[in-house]
């Protein structure tokens, strides 16, 4: 509306409406090529999405209208549910582990120490890297006989794994990458709210005589607490489309024990090219990552009220 | 100092090595992997610092001429992607600070939230409508899904920080909203744009689910072109893990020595492409 009142006088001649130039003009102009990039990338391809997931849609053959048939399908196809089954341990393993470690690596960062800076940016290093180049490099630390980890574990007498080569081992091993590369994520996210901590409640739990653990328990813990449920809920989001780690390294293998949602979603979609049954796993996709979001969001409050509750 | 600070020194450093120690021996160990001949590189127990270094793995991998083309591919897709992301989301992000339109945010946020290969079904099928499979043009519109919110989200952050003092004054000295953002907020707003740049680059550059869909033999980004170097020769590590370094390295750097602006950067919008 706006757009249209507004533009008006300026393609009208420059003299017909002179108190109307006082006006000072939108800022629309600004967001407009914006919005039509937007518009182009991510609405139009959602709304072609959900389109294509209505129909039998293969390339090289004629589509056809299926209704909700491809969400049927969905529900009884076993690899898809295992897929899920999968995507849930994956993501509750890489959530909590990287949430404790970066939590006490920000604890650390929190402190000063010569060459902070420099050893803060060594460690965010994982996190900004390649991941298909370091991924190559774990899957060659994962080799079972000539890879360093297992010389490492020989080193202090924990017999050779079989890593991500075995079905039982593998997603464990896949989360000790994913902790790795993203443990930085949570710790800047901590470090940013120890910076906004006032120190007079540290200063009188000196003086009652608190020991580190019970400061770090009963003070830093619970004002960190917004950051930390940050942190999960961005992690949460990151390591349930985990693809380029995964995909690199194991491609769902072995077998289809390491197979998540998005690796699943890949191959209906550019292996067996069915564009509309991945369409389909692509909305459910969405979203479930939705879900467990609200989920989340939802525990927070729950938790808040029951603190204030408590405290009453 | 007292022992009880000395003991306190102590436990922080040896934290402090603790936490660092899994990057800094993850990196040392493909550097070794990269410097090795392959009667190193698969000797048991491993070697770590040989006693011949094979400069030759990084020749062979800089000799053939293929990397070079995927380098400049790679150049091409993320400088593209960076600069269109950088010219309509910089003035999109001041639009948004100044009209208040914090609604707006949404879409980034559903940006942020879709798996990249949700974006890849129908777009792969309208650039193969449109006849661009054999172009770099479908991977350089496809990776704006990465860096037009990140350019926009970090923006919106950092005018909103910017006086408005200045740029009142200005338009009441009959600048138009034009001038004012062209000539009194852009150069304020440098610092923020230079942020939004190098996260931008990074994740773009690092991006590799939308190459492995969209590329073709001629057309490959260095992480697909790794990616695909992986599957053939499998067993000669010192030039794979050559490549991967080299593939890296421009965003190792980038991440030492702007080490500031990405914290900042990804404190203030923790955000992440695809």
């Amino acid at each position: 509306m706006s757009v249209l009142t507004q533009s008006t006088p300026a393609a009208a001649p420059s003299d017909a409406a002179p108190e109307k130039e006082l006006r000072p003009p939108s800022y629309w102009p600004f967001v407009v090529p914006a919005l039509v990039v937007v518009l182009a990338i991510i609405i139009f391809p959602w709304v072609f999405t959900i389109w294509m997931s209505l129909n039998e849609w293969k390339v090289g053959s004629p589509t056809t209208f299926v209704g909700l048939s491809n969400y049927q399908r969905l529900t009884s196809d076993p690899r898809f549910l295992e897929a899920v089954v999968h995507t849930i341990v994956y993501t509750v393993l890489s959530v909590l582990l990287p949430l404790v470690l970066g939590t006490f690596a920000a604890v650390v960062f929190h402190q000063k120490f010569p060459g902070r800076g420099f050893l803060r940016g060594v460690f965010i290093m994982p996190m900004m890297a390649t991941p298909v180049a370091i991924a190559l490099v774990w899957t060659m630390m994962f080799h079972p006989q000539l890879g360093v980890l297992n010389y490492l574990l020989s080193l202090i007498g924990i017999p050779a794994q079989l890593w991500v080569f075995h079905p039982a081992t593998v997603i464990p091993s896949l989360v000790l990458v994913e902790t790795w590369q993203w443990t930085p994520l949570v710790m800047l996210i901590v470090l940013g709210g120890l910076a906004a901590i006032p120190t007079e409640p540290y200063e009188s739990a000196q003086i009652d005589g608190a020991n580190l653990w019970q400061v770090f328990r009963f003070i830093t813990l619970p004002l960190i607490m917004p950051f930390l449920f940050i942190a999960g809920m961005i992690r949460m989001i990151d390591a349930v489309k985990s693809f380029d780690i995964i995909f690199a390294i194991t491609q769902g293998g072995p077998g289809s024990a390491s197979e998540t949602i998005n690796i699943y979603l890949y191959s209906v979609a550019f292996t067996y090219y069915d564009l509309g049954y991945g369409s389909a796993i692509a909305v459910v996709f969405f979203l479930l990552i939705v879900l467990l979001a609200a989920v989340m969001l939802y525990a927070r409050q729950r938790m808040v009220w029951t603190e204030i509750a408590s405290d009453a | 100092m007292t022992p009880r600070q000395i003991i306190g020194k102590i436990g922080l450093w040896l934290s402090v090595f603790v936490i660092v120690s899994p990057a800094i021996l993850f990196f040392l160990w493909m550097l070794s992997l990269s410097l090795k001949f392959e009667i190193d590189n698969a000797a048991y127990p491993p070697v770590f610092f040989p006693e011949h270094i094979a400069w030759k793995n990084y020749a062979d991998v800089l000799a053939s001429n293929r990397f070079v083309t995927y380098f400049v591919n790679s150049l091409i897709v993320t400088g593209s992607a960076t600069l269109l992301a950088l010219m309509v989301g910089v003035p999109a992000g001041y639009g948004i600070a100044r009209m208040s339109a914090h609604k707006s945010a949404i879409v980034i946020l559903i940006a942020r939230i879709t798996p990249g290969l949700s974006y890849l079904i129908p777009l792969f099928l309208l650039f193969q409508w449109l006849g661009l499979l054999g172009t770099l043009v479908p991977q350089i519109i496809i990776h704006l899904v990465v860096t037009v919110p990140i350019v926009i989200w970090i923006m919106i952050g950092y005018f909103e920080t910017t006086p408005l003092e200045l740029e009142e004054a200005a338009l009441i000295d009959g600048a138009t909203r034009w001038q004012v953002f062209r000539h009194v907020a852009l150069p304020i707003a440098k610092p923020g744009i230079a942020v939004a740049f190098i996260l931008a680059v990074i994740f773009s550059w690092n991006n590799f689910v939308f190459g492995i869909v969209l590329a073709g033999r001629e057309t490959r980004t260095l992480p697909v072109a790794v990616y695909n170097m992986i599957s053939f020769d499998q067993l000669s590590w010192g030039p794979l893990a050559a490549a991967a370094l080299i593939v890296t390295l421009p965003v190792l750097l980038l991440t030492v020595f702007a080490q500031r602006q990405i914290v900042a950067g990804l404190t203030a919008g923790a955000v992440k492409g695809g």
